[in-house]
């Protein structure tokens, strides 16, 4: 094998790698969490739980 | 939702004290390095200056200086002091790693004093970022290493089943800044004071590019977007706008930046196809670049009102500004027909102070705006207006500083490139010295206004931790 190939195979990896991240990432089943780790910053605050059912209220009652 | 996170309102007991001293070390070393900053640019305009005391005071021996004292002792302990704040808040566990903890203060310090002092007596291995000789860069991977084990040691203990998307890139940053750090400062020593390279020629300058561009990389952008992705949902109040698109640009971001070092070295003896692969991988950087930036300039939607009033927010919003600024231009100026323009002249310098004044220091501002009150159990600052103050003053100081340095560069490229009809040069370099005074002394005013919002920072800060200090004296008499 020439070398060239070998720049080849890796290019084409590489881009199996990306697409195949997208498709992990934006997979519904992964949806709940990607939600409760974004939240993390305010999971250790003390009104946290009070505040997220406080917001879900307002927001269920906007709709 | 928090099912499987530790039970919401039972705080661990956080270890606060680390966090406290690094982040008053930060304003501190801030105001140091940004007046030697001021103090060479005025060399600059003023070249007598350099003769204050000689040798110590020359430009060359205290530019090092400035770069050291704002990258690794402003920017390093503004890094110390968040990723130790997030990661256990985040985590929901206390430091690991015992007595390494406060060795990392205290190493990182001494550090930082040692380069205070080799650095004006003209010690130097004279790399670009690593001039610090090998003594103190032994000292410099004892006291990463630590700070690996105590990062990594807390994000093994924590409490919560993810890894918050922050510590991700503070990872990150501690992983590589080691890695880049040992190989590029490997060396010989002669004496105790004095090495040289383990590596000759075209491999040393592509070695310490590799190191000088992910210093960059890592050192002032994975750690940094580590502070955006706390520091912005947090003083916003609501979660990162896209997790799943900080994922993503995480990894995109990660591996490309390793592979753009060779735009530093355009038409040298690199060989040509290296400056190619660093041009192209440059220019596709500016995808997870941007992707970073939207992602945190867009968790503000819903809530742009807050911009009105919480000028915290707004530092860490016009960060975001300057980073995607910063992350077009870089990728412009390594297309190699710029770069025959660009390289050598002012326009480099301004663009570094883009990314330094305007991205690193701005977001490290507004995160410790959020971090001082909070490590103090208050909820701001001892004065809001100050702090609306500082944050004027750093971008208007910041506009002059950058575009003083687009005009200064982009004359100096076509004085440098201009020929007359018969093929010699229309200008010596001297000429194009001379040209430069206004923009140097606009650098000066731009620099020193934007010291002057430091100044206000500390005296701030001072304030605060004296109310709260005020305050517990008061408490003290009640309670007995």
């Amino acid at each position: 094998m020439d070398i060239n190939d070998w720049r080849g195979i890796s290019t084409v990896f590489l881009m199996i790698c990306f697409i195949a991240t997208w498709i992990w990432l934006w997979s519904s089943k992964r949806k709940k969490g990607f939600d409760e780790a974004a939240n993390l910053p305010f999971a250790d605050e003390v009104d946290h739980q009070q505040a997220s059912t406080e917001k879900d209220a307002r927001s269920s009652n906007a709709e | 939702m928090s099912s499987n996170l530790a039970t919401a309102g039972e705080q661990p007991a956080y270890n606060y004290d680390i966090v406290r001293k690094f982040a008053v070390m930060t304003v501190v070393w801030g105001v140091v390095g940004m007046t030697v900053g001021v103090l060479i640019a005025s060399q600059l305009a003023w070249p007598q200056l350099n003769d204050i005391m000689q040798p110590f005071s020359h430009f060359g021996r205290l530019r090092p200086l400035h770069t050291n004292a704002v990258i690794f002792a402003f920017g390093g302990c503004a890094l110390f002091a968040t990723s130790y704040y997030v990661v256990q808040r985040t985590c929901q566990a206390t430091l690991f790693g015992g007595f390494l903890v406060p060795f990392t203060f205290w190493g990182w310090q001494l550090v930082i004093l040692l380069a205070a002092i080799t650095l004006p007596l003209g010690m130097t291995s004279s790399k670009e970022y690593a001039e610090l000789e090998w003594p103190i860069d032994i000292l410099i991977t004892l006291v990463w290493v630590s700070y690996g084990i105590v990062f990594f040691g807390t994000i093994i203990k924590r409490k919560t089943s993810h890894i918050y998307v922050a510590n991700w890139f503070f990872g990150a940053f501690i992983l590589t800044v080691a890695i880049l750090h040992v190989v590029n400062s490997a060396a010989i020593p002669v004496t105790l004071t004095k090495s040289y390279s383990a590596y000759a020629g075209a491999m040393d300058a592509m070695i310490q590019w590799w190191y000088g561009h992910n210093a960059v990389g890592f050192f002032l952008t994975a750690g940094f977007l580590g502070i955006m992705y706390y520091f912005v949902p947090k003083q916003a109040e609501r979660p990162v706008y896209s997790y799943r698109l900080s994922i993503i640009h995480f990894w995109a971001l990660i591996s490309l930046y390793i592979w753009a070092g060779p735009h530093h070295l355009h038409y040298t003896a690199l060989p040509d196809w290296t400056q190619g692969v660093g041009m192209v991988m440059s220019l596709i950087l500016l995808a997870p670049s941007w992707g970073g930036m939207i992602n945190g300039i867009m968790t503000l939607s819903g809530a742009w009102h807050k911009l009105r009033t919480d000028p915290t927010l707004r530092f860490l919003v016009v960060s975001l500004s300057f980073y995607g600024m910063s992350t077009f231009e870089g990728p412009m100026m390594s297309i190699k027909t710029v770069n025959a323009l660009s390289h050598y002249t002012d326009w480099t310098v301004g663009h570094v102070h883009s990314g330094a004044l305007g991205w690193v220091a701005m977001v490290s501002i507004g995160a410790l705006y959020h971090l001082i009150p909070a490590l103090l159990g208050r909820k701001e600052m001892w004065s809001v207006k100050l702090v609306n103050l500082h944050f004027w003053m750093a971008t208007i100081g910041t506009v002059l500083y950058i575009a003083s340095m687009w005009v200064n560069g982009i004359m100096q490229g076509l004085m440098w490139r201009a020929f007359n009809a018969d093929g010699t040069l229309t200008y010596s370099f001297v000429e194009s010295v001379e040209a430069s005074y206004p923009g140097h002394y606009v650098r000066v005013l731009g620099g020193a206004i934007f010291l002057g919002g430091m100044l206000f920072m500390a005296y701030n800060t001072y304030r605060t931790f004296q109310a709260e200090s005020d305050n517990a004296a008061a408490a003290q008499p009640q309670s007995a």
